[in-house]
């Protein structure tokens, strides 16, 4: 299957590609490590015009600490993620789901940025983002804004970005100590999108759970918080298996989730509850 | 048109290109590289999996534009002076292929596992391979000869299990 013809360009700064997205007009699409994008143009479900291939730039490549949050720059590949001593200090549960996306050859070329831009509810990054409360920054010709995790994905994929924006990179808060992560994904084959999975950041004092976050991924057209887990999760022991299930028991509340070949909207709000008590026990005792 | 420069398998290529032009085809069709297969066509399968700048890419998913100027090794690359690598060898000797057509893209993934992971357990042999599928159920097998390569690669005595 071959793509439909596009015209392509390869800027070679940030000030450079949201100038050629700007000039490419609406129907231009950006291009990072095309791992969603290529298999979709392949397929002929998307026609862009222009491509604005921006695995050149240097400024969206790499990981920096920037003091309160840790700064990955949207072209920063899964696999970069994945060998960030600084992702892996300050932002484990990034490392926990980056390492469940795809496989190792999708990880190479896969970007962190792209990956949350492109704004799949199946993929794993977005429930980490929204149970994270990172900080998307979007750059467009008139400069800089920031956009908070929980607008910037709006439906199925499409997020808060417009039409001249591209999504420069990410600031991940750091939650200093205390916290305990886990990623539990259900999916059918190894490589496989997610048919639920439930992002869980947990903190502890003295064995008690005190503030938890958990994102849901694939529970709607885009991901969500269980906020009721997070409030019925407070002040339970880490080892109270029974409570932590009768907390998780509300992950499917508020949740639209879809119906696929995998399964019906029953069985994911099913796997949801499941899911999430699983992540629970084991964030409780990372 | 764009004109990009490849090297291939050790010979640099200078060919213009339509954007829309997959890595894959670049490879197949204009520069005769047959031994890189298509199989799903949907990044899934992991057939077509080549090196490029030493890491391994899905080049069904890849533009021959985003290749510009990269290092792409295929296995038609991968024997020296017709001494077949460790992994051609002990694919061969574990009856680590039936029909053959996963075999390049598994023998490549392997390679580059083995470049991250030089002396893998079975597990980390499966999970390096997890983009990587065989219809004809030969994983046991592949695996056997995953580690086997490792063994032969790093000096070390090849176990019997």
């Amino acid at each position: 299957m071959i793509p439909a013809p596009f015209d392509y360009v390869r800027p070679g700064s940030l000030d450079e590609a949201v100038t050629a997205l700007a000039d490419a007009g609406e129907d231009a699409k950006v291009l990072a490590g095309g791992q969603s994008l290529l298999p979709l143009l392949r397929l002929r479900l998307a026609y862009p015009s222009t491509l604005v291939d921006i695995g050149r730039v240097p400024e969206l490549k790499g990981v920096r600490d920037e003091g309160d949050h840790v700064f990955i720059g949207a072209m920063t590949t899964h696999d970069e993620v994945l060998h960030s001593d600084l992702v892996r200090a300050e932002c484990p549960l990034v490392a926990l789901a980056t390492a469940t996306v795809a496989d190792p050859a999708v990880r190479h070329r896969g970007t962190f940025g792209g990956a949350l831009a492109h704004a799949d509810p199946a993929g794993d990054l977005p429930a980490v983002a929204v149970a994270l409360d990172m900080r998307m920054v979007a750059r467009s010709r008139d400069g800089e804004r920031e956009i908070p995790a929980a607008g910037f994905f709006v439906d199925y994929l499409e997020t808060a970005l417009g039409p001249g924006e591209i999504l420069a990179g990410v600031r991940v808060p750091k939650l200093g100590p205390g916290w305990g992560f886990h990623y539990e994904k259900f999916h059918r084959t190894a490589q496989a999108w997610a048919i639920v999975g439930v992002a869980a950041a947990v903190r502890r004092s003295n064995g008690t759970i005190e503030e938890a976050r958990i994102g849901l991924t694939n529970m709607a057209t885009r991901p969500l918080r269980a906020a009721a887990v997070e409030q019925a999760v407070r002040g339970l022991a880490v080892t109270d298996t029974a409570a932590l299930r009768g907390a998780a028991a509300h992950a499917a509340e508020n949740t639209d989730p879809p119906s696929d070949l995998h399964g019906g909207p029953d069985y994911r709000r099913h796997l949801a509850q499941v899911l999430t008590h699983r992540a629970l026990m084991a964030a409780a005792a990372a | 048109m764009p004109q990009i420069t490849v090297t291939v398998d050790g010979i640099t290529h200078e060919v213009e290109v339509e954007p829309r032009l997959l890595l894959v085809h670049l490879l197949r069709d204009r520069l005769g590289k047959t031994g890189t297969p298509i199989g799903c066509d949907t990044s899934n399968c992991g057939a077509c999996t080549v090196l490029m700048d030493g890491k391994s890419v899905k080049s069904c998913s890849v533009l021959a534009v985003q290749a510009d100027q990269s290092d792409i090794l295929t296995i038609e690359g991968l024997s020296t002076d017709g001494t077949w690598h460790p992994l051609q060898k002990a694919f061969h000797e574990e009856h680590a292929l039936q029909c053959g057509y996963c075999t390049p893209g598994m023998i490549m993934a392997s390679l580059d596992l083995l470049r991250e992971n030089p002396a893998p357990d079975d597990d980390a042999i499966r999970k390096g391979l997890e983009g990587n599928l065989c219809r004809c159920t030969g994983y046991c097998n592949i695996v056997r000869a995953v580690r086997r390569a490792a063994a032969e690669m790093s000096g070390r005595e090849v176990s019997a299990t």
